[in-house]
């Protein structure tokens, strides 16, 4: 059902976790499937430095969390934020049509936790 | 990498026996049963042997009262069909929240498109339906009480006889859809007193696409495939002879191997509920501790997903299944374990595991093993943290 790439980053999930320090953090829930993405960033020079994600969710969530993860590191806010969902679901080569709402979950989750960043610098 | 099939509840390993027989039925004795000549009537006479060979694994009173149908799936149909649609004109269908949905959707196209009254009866936390609430529903129009005999999900056993006592008390029909019963448990449709039993070949070790309907002598019931009158007008249609062989077959094995199967059965799921309870933290059963089906166990892990569960099994060669929406697809969890309550994040982290045959207790510990590593595995980056959502 899933890919070479979709099981790789299953099976070996990349930054799973959350950071301590963080300097904006997003979680999100799926309403169709209830499957939920915690994203927490580090941000310095106006560059997401670190990051790191959890989910509660099916294979295609938690490598859709892993993929999203080795996607943004080191870009600018400018450049994460044009991130989409498809992009995410393109990088892991394509996933099942019904598990795109799953997949869904990576992109909102880090615009979440750029818009909090956000919130704070500005707060 | 080990392998080990715990999905007998989807479908279960055709027995090498049977195989032998359906092979025979499709290079040898390849006759139509209605033929006149002799091609035919060595089939036709075989035909009669799996009759008997069903009837006498759940006691039938005589080889008549099977009919063979295309599936459990179709015996479902019929029963409920069939008797609606009698001629009666009794609109009314009492069954449970937690059937399969061979009867649940069969009993929506009936309310939406002919006229039918459905109660679909609520179950406890076990997902076990009250006897008593089947006697409140009954009402002067209904045709018709279906409960199945235990559930596919969480292996709950329905209290059958009890509820089919009222059904005869009341004059109402009763139908058990048995499809997961059958071969597990000593079914007596005569002591059970039921009138129309549904099962299903594939469930053990039988062939796919075959199944039938137990219907006592004298249950009037109209077909819902006309066209030949194979079946004594009840099942048109040139008679899968290879697989209804195999079901014969399969049924014979069954019942020979009765009831010894089912306390082997019963020993290694329990040793696999107690270990999964024991080594995993938040973890605990679905449905009915004791009256549950010896192959069944269905356990809940909290703050991890069923599919992801099933996803990881798979790939340390344990096939399982999962009541996750995830998993199957669908937008809401299982109806089954919503209807008894779990909740709807319980219900997120279920896992199917259902033993057969070739089930070892090897297979069970390392089960156990593997179970346990997936789930701490996926809880180490769940936002729910270990004990789930109701806890943070
Ligand atoms: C309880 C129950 N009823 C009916 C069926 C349908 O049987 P079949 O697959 O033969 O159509 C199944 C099998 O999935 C079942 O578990
Ligand atoms: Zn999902």
């Amino acid at each position: 059902m899933y890919n070479d790439i979709v099981i790789d980053h299953f099976t070996n999930p990349r930054n799973t976790g959350e950071l301590a320090d963080a300097d904006g953090s997003g979680k999100v829930g799926s309403p169709t499937c209830g499957d939920i993405m915690m994203v927490t960033i580090k941000v310095a020079d106006n560059r997401i430095q670190d990051v790191k994600f959890k989910t509660f969710g099916c294979g295609a969530a938690i490598a859709s969390g892993s993929m999203l993860t080795e996607m943004v590191k080191g870009k600018t806010i400018t450049e994460a934020l044009q991130i989409t969902d498809a992009m995410v679901a393109e990088a892991l080569g394509g996933l099942p049509e019904p598990k795109l709402h799953c997949s869904n979950l990576a992109a909102s989750a880090l615009h979440e936790a750029i818009k909090d960043y956000q919130a704070k610098q500005n707060g | 990498m080990r392998r080990v099939y715990l999905d007998n509840a989807a479908t279960t390993r055709v027995a090498p026996e049977v195989v032998e027989v359906v092979v025979a039925y499709m290079q040898d004795k390849y006759g139509n049963p209605s033929s006149v000549h002799e091609f035919g009537r060595t089939v036709r006479r075989s035909l009669q042997t799996a009759r008997q060979q069903v009837a006498e694994l759940i006691n039938a009173n005589c080889p008549g009262e099977i009919y063979f149908t295309g599936s459990g799936t179709e015996a479902d149909n019929l029963a409920i069909k069939g008797i609606v649609l009698n001629g009666e004109g009794k609109r009314h269908i009492i069954t449970s929240a937690v059937e399969h949905h061979a009867i649940l959707h069969t009993c929506e196209d009936l309310e939406e498109n002919h006229g039918c009254r459905v109660t679909y009866l609520p179950v406890n936390g076990y997902g076990m339906v009250d006897p008593a609430s089947v006697r409140e529903a009954i009402a002067d129009d209904t045709a018709l009480v279906s409960i199945m005999y235990a559930n596919n999900e969480v292996g709950t056993i329905q209290p059958i006889r009890e509820i089919a006592a009222i059904c005869r008390e009341k004059g109402v029909l009763m139908h058990t859809d048995a499809v997961q019963g059958v071969g597990q448990l000593p079914i007596d449709v005569q002591a059970d007193g039921v009138d129309m039993l549904t099962l299903s070949a594939h469930k053990i070790y039988g062939p796919k696409g075959v199944g039938a309907l137990y219907v006592r002598s004298g249950v009037k019931i109209r077909p819902i495939i006309h066209g030949g009158g194979q079946e004594r007008g009840l099942r048109s249609g040139t008679e899968g002879i290879p697989a209804i062989m195999g079901l014969g077959k399969a049924a014979e094995l069954a019942r020979l191997r009765l009831p010894e199967y089912g306390e082997r059965l019963t020993r290694l799921r329990d040793r696999l509920i107690t270990g999964l309870l024991e080594r995993v933290p938040y973890s605990c059963l679905n449905g009915h501790p004791v009256k549950r089906l010896p192959a069944n166990a269905n356990i809940s892990f909290s703050s991890v997903e069923g599919e992801a569960l099933l996803l990881d099994l798979d790939l340390h060669g344990i096939a399982a299944s999962s009541g996750s929406a995830c998993s199957s697809g669908s937008e809401a969890p299982s109806h089954v374990l919503t209807a008894m309550g779990v909740s709807v994040e319980e219900a997120r982290g279920s896992v199917r595991l259902t033993l057969g045959l070739e089930t070892s207790a090897e297979d069970i510990d390392y089960t156990i093993d593997t179970l346990a590593a997936v789930v701490e595995r996926l809880r180490a980056f769940s936002p729910l943290g270990e004990k789930g959502a109701q806890h943070v």
